[in-house]
């Protein structure tokens, strides 16, 4: 009797939880679990929105390797990701470590910096492309007022163009990525610090001592936030440049959205979506691999 | 670090000749430029319609974010039963997927829906994510057992439970994914762009950069609807920047 008891009462706590799932979880399963696996399904196919949609082995992932307009992406975004990442993650912690120490105008000043990562990238991308405006930008003023005369033409040539993106964006992230340093060098003990000073090691040596090594497990964590999304990068690149130059600002994520979306091969589309969703895994793998080399916890 | 910030104002104010004059001037010669701007984007390109669209989209999505995540969270946080960690687990495994690997099918399935230019669209996809489940179950997690323990014994509910107990001791971790859910909609640019088509639908962000195709060269009036799209954001952090700045800090993880 009382056993029965326990296994409908059991039943009745699964039937409840499953019931205040249920809002969330229907929309949870249609609009994003059953697209991850329909969209590995798409992949194998020349699926283009309309009638066709013939299996078609590996052919999409094949095409990857010969596809020029990809691989310049994949090239260019590589070089947007060792550029961008560790310029965010240097001018991060140099703000945070400043602002740790400023007493008097400390929040002030977190306030302000953090303030460009919440605001949207189609305001920033159009205010910087008028900053940065060749021939009249206020920049290129100041550097002719200045006695340079061969202006640097920014966004509008192709050999700078992805360089001025990775100086916008980290301008508009160091602040969100500052936010995560600050909680990590607030948490290393004073107590370290003081036992330095006894020892009379000065700061450039408590910095690389303690400081660096106490805050390895934030570094790693806002090295990987980075690099995740230096290769979801495509906002900003719609707004100011849609890929040119030329093909000079074209990353993956603009090239699938060009592919699929644009000229309609959902199938080669998706494939390169899946593709690239494996290079940020393995990237990030690789990653927690190396971690016990340089992160102390 | 506000410098572009300063200078988007500014430019907002003033006549498009006087913007690019070198030494720059930071106020404008009259008001009649300052008018000019505002009133023209306000009725030249019915920017007020798009404002609009996206504050109904933001709440609808918000209330909707809000609601289902609490339930959720709740059911993973305070409910024993048999599927339980397998379905976090699988809620967990899909903060890993990254938007462009299901924007291809989830376009497709809306399209085949018949939502497609339809803000219904943006709703759906939006209002389910495992990020705000995830965030709400770990701030559901730090409230005592012991408070639903004496409720359960008194005879509560688990919807009583959930909505005198846990929910108003959850207040901050909501703040929390109210704001970021706003700030991420409103912001939102991607996803209205793929959705949605026709111009009285269109939202803050995507008026904003056809603006910048069609206008480009009108560049006062570029920078006063630029200024305009920033307004609210900048108010919301006026008031709330405590549960923004906490919630990243803490969760380390993007809406």
């Amino acid at each position: 009797m009382k056993k029965k008891n326990r296994s409908s009462k059991n039943k009745t706590e699964t039937i409840k939880g499953l019931l205040f799932l249920t809002p969330n979880i229907l929309g949870f399963l249609v609009f994003i679990v059953i697209p991850i696996f329909f969209g590995i399904y798409i992949s194998f196919t020349n699926y283009n929105g309309f009638n066709k949609m013939d299996f078609v082995n590996f052919d999409n992932y094949i095409k990857l390797f010969k596809d020029t307009f990809f691989i310049t992406a994949f090239k260019n975004n590589i070089f947007y990701t060792v550029t961008s990442v560790p310029l965010t993650i240097i001018a991060s912690l140099l703000l945070a470590i400043a602002l740790n120490r400023a007493l008097k105008f400390g929040g002030f000043f977190k306030t302000v910096y953090f303030f460009p990562s919440i605001t949207s990238m189609v305001a920033i991308g159009i205010v910087w492309s008028m900053i940065f405006n060749p021939t009249k930008g206020p920049i290129n003023m100041l550097l002719s007022s200045l006695g340079v005369d061969d202006l640097p033409k920014w966004l509008s040539s192709s050999k700078t163009a992805l360089f001025t993106i990775v100086l916008i964006v980290v301008w508009k992230n160091a602040g969100y990525y500052m936010v995560m340093f600050l909680a990590g060098l607030k948490s290393i003990p004073k107590e370290l610090y003081e036992a330095a000073d006894i020892d009379g090691a000065n700061g450039i040596r408590k910095f690389w001592s303690i400081t660096m090594p106490m805050l390895s497990p934030t570094t790693f964590m806002v090295t990987i936030l980075c690099i995740i999304s230096s290769f979801q990068v495509f906002d900003i690149i719609n707004i100011t440049t849609k890929g040119g130059p030329g093909q000079s600002t074209k990353v993956i994520a603009y090239r699938i959205y060009e592919e699929s979306i644009k000229n309609l091969r959902f199938g080669y589309g998706a494939a390169m979506s899946f593709a690239l969703f494996l290079i940020i895994f393995i990237v990030t793998l690789i990653q927690f691999r190396g971690q016990k080399k340089w992160v102390n916890y | 670090m506000l410098y572009p910030f300063a200078w988007m104002v500014s430019a907002s104010l003033k006549y498009d000749k006087d913007i690019f004059i070198y030494p720059m001037k930071w106020l404008p010669k009259s008001i009649d430029s300052v008018l000019y701007n505002y009133k023209t984007i306000f009725t030249k390109i019915s920017y007020g319609l798009f404002y609009l669209n996206t504050t109904k989209l933001t709440l609808i999505i918000t209330f909707i974010q809000v609601l289902t995540s609490s339930l959720a969270a709740y059911s993973f946080s305070r409910m024993q039963y048999k599927w339980r960690d397998k379905i976090f687990l699988l809620y967990l495994a899909t903060l890993m997927v990254p938007w462009h690997a299901i924007m291809i099918p989830q376009f497709v399935i809306i399209k085949s829906m018949g939502l497609y230019d339809n803000h219904l669209s943006l709703i759906l996809l939006q209002s389910f994510s495992a990020f705000g489940v995830f965030l709400l179950r770990q701030y559901m997690l730090s409230i005592p057992k012991e408070l639903d323990e004496a409720a359960r014994i008194d005879g509560c509910g688990h919807l009583r439970i959930y909505w005198q107990i846990i929910m108003p001791l959850s207040k901050p971790g909501i703040a929390t994914l109210i704001i970021l859910t706003f700030n991420s909609v409103w912001n939102d640019y991607m996803a209205p762009m793929l959705y949605l088509e026709s111009k009285s639908n269109l939202t803050v962000q995507l008026g904003l950069s056809y603006f910048k195709t069609q206008y480009s060269m009108q560049y006062g009036l570029t920078m006063a609807a630029t200024v305009c799209s920033i307004i609210p954001i900048i108010i919301v952090y006026i008031f709330a920047q405590k549960y923004i700045i906490d919630g990243i800090a803490h969760s380390g993880l993007k809406g």
